[in-house]
């Protein structure tokens, strides 16, 4: 039992807003102390796992890519392109970018897109920009609200799609589970079986985006006077 | 064979730089502490593989208090006016997007078409890290495009990479850190106690009982961890091998699926997953940093409702 107060340090450090670096770090410290772990061998715990990690921050490989091509005004091209599809709205946009996510993830394309490489400098500014086309200026709670649908759509996508792809890591892994325990179970079979989720994950998001639209036409249209003007500038 | 390893050390010479610019920043008053925090990120890529692990455990553990202490703080950077973006683009007009779809485009390629090619009987790359690997050189390309067709300076991107890994800070390390978190929570078998707790509550002869602890647990566990490959193989083992599949006589191929999904939703949830939730709300200079799970939230909770049904309507 005296194990699990490491997720009790985190729950209370994530809640409290610690900064979260540090909260991990001593969630897995004291944690290792509560199993009984030797301090080297927490430190070298520590160490290896991070070490083994590294893939997880190759995406940011893109930024100076993205940081030039920003600079040199990729978002405002992105949201004039979007100014000339006259039936262009946020949702919509969205949606058509969930269904592309859901797909090539499927395909088992999964590193073609993602928050980096598309959503921060095409996919937000587009879904902005198609408001903002709309109804002129938008507010920062809107844009901050329009900004992180784009990148839940990106994660929904991602996430609703991938297990469909028979060789993808996580088919592999329950394969493997079951290999464990004495079962031949077929990726095919898995794969297959998570269809109806991914075609659930697709409706229900696809909804939410259409709800999103109405949610924007509405605040705007409410909007009597308008308020201060927000610069398009990041 | 090109190794996912050179692209470590690629990381670790961006890094590198970066960690040169935040040294020199006079204008961060904290620029020696946030320099050192990006100095120990570069080292662990760079020299991963020979620094003995106890001491990439220490400097992971310095990064963190570093971080804790207030000491990753942004410099000042150069952004380009509206209008000079203006005057720039009337030349490149819509080519500007050809060096931003080269990088998914060119790991495309790499990923369909290379991936499997053969030199002196030797594949061309890493095959674990294949979509990553190709992602590392797309990124090269996109890089070169980018500086020729754009006509900047070669060392522009780097800098403009820093503005970036400003607004993301430490954030960008958390979620390699999660992992580490994940990794001893295993070593200290924190699911299994979890798992042995639940089993032990819940009505087994019940099928509905059953399917709602194993697929809720799942998401629950998945945002405890942070990850749902973590939680898989613990719920499965504890919950849904033994009362599903061999008490209930479930498919567990079909559990399996739908149980993983409803991790999935879990993942949706939770700060635990900072790649996913809390490095994008960085990304893209959110206030909340929650921003996003909240944004996910509806559909995480309708779908992981819609995966108890799916789950106990075709499992049985």
């Amino acid at each position: 039992m005296f194990t699990l107060i490491g997720i009790l340090i985190v729950i209370i450090g994530f809640a409290l807003r610690f900064n979260p670096l540090l909260v991990v770090t001593v969630a897995g410290v004291v944690t290792g102390i509560a199993a009984g772990l030797s301090v080297e061998k927490i430190l070298t715990t520590f160490g290896e796992a991070f070490v083994k990690n590294r893939t997880l921050s190759i995406v940011f490989l893109t930024l100076p890519i993205i940081g030039i091509l920003e600079r040199h005004g990729l978002k405002e091209q992105a949201q004039k392109l979007i100014s000339k599809i006259k039936t262009a709205t946020t949702g919509r946009l969205l949606v058509i970018y969930l269904f592309i996510r859901e797909l090539t993830a499927a395909l088992g394309l999964t590193s073609m897109f993602g928050h980096a490489q598309t959503v921060r400098p095409l996919v937000a500014p587009m879904a902005e920009g198609a408001s903002q086309n709309k109804y002129g200026k938008l507010p920062q709670s809107l844009r901050d609200k329009i900004k992180s649908y784009s990148a839940a759509t990106d994660n929904v996508g991602l996430f609703f799609g991938e297990d469909i792809f028979i060789a993808f890591g996580a088919v592999l892994l329950m394969v493997g589970f079951f290999a464990q325990h004495g079962m031949q179970i077929e990726p095919l079979h898995i794969a297959i079986w998570g269809i109806p989720t991914a075609i659930a994950a697709f409706i229900i998001h696809a909804t939410r985006l259409f709800v999103l639209d109405r949610q924007i036409q509405r605040e705007m249209e409410n909007k009597s006077a308008p308020e201060n003007e927000v610069t398009g500038k990041e | 064979m090109i190794k996912v390893q050179y692209i470590y050390i690629l990381f670790g010479l961006l890094m590198a730089y970066v960690t040169f610019l935040s040294f020199r920043d006079r204008s961060n008053p904290k620029r020696w502490l946030t320099g050192a925090f990006w100095g120990l990120f570069a080292l662990i890529y760079l020299l991963g593989d020979v620094i003995p692990p106890m001491y990439a455990g220490i400097m992971v553990i310095l990064m963190s208090l570093i971080a804790g202490l207030g000491g990753v703080r942004a410099g000042k950077h150069q952004e380009s006016s509206i209008e000079e973006r203006e005057s720039r683009l009337k030349r490149l007009g819509n080519k500007i997007f050809i060096p931003a779809i080269s990088i998914p485009l060119v790991t495309v390629i790499f990923v369909l078409f290379i991936k499997d090619m053969k030199i002196n009987g030797q594949v061309l790359l890493d095959e674990k890290n294949a979509t990553l690997v190709s992602l590392g050189i797309a990124c090269v390309i996109a890089l070169i495009l980018s500086v020729v067709m754009l006509k900047d300076k070669w060392t522009q991107p780097f800098k403009e990479s820093r503005r970036l890994f400003d607004a993301i800070s430490w954030a960008a390390v958390l979620p390699q850190m999660l992992a580490t978190l994940g990794g001893l929570f295993a070593v200290a078998g924190v699911g299994g106690v979890i798992a042995k707790l639940l089993s032990s509550v819940i009505p087994v002869d019940n099928r509905f009982v059953v399917v709602l602890v194993y697929a809720v647990g799942m998401a629950l566990f998945t945002m405890i961890m942070g990850n749902a490959f973590a939680a898989f193989p613990v719920l499965t083992a504890g919950i849904g091998l033994p009362l599903i599949v061999i008490k209930h006589g479930g498919d567990p191929a079909i559990m399996a699926a739908i149980g993983m999904f409803s991790g999935y939703c879990g993942t949706l949830l939770t700060p635990m997953a900072a790649n996913f939730n809390i490095v994008p709300a960085a990304l893209l200079d959110l206030q909340d940093q929650h921003a996003v799970i909240k944004a996910q939230a509806p559909t995480a909770i309708l779908l992981l409702i819609v995966n108890v049904f799916l789950m106990y309507f075709l499992v049985f």
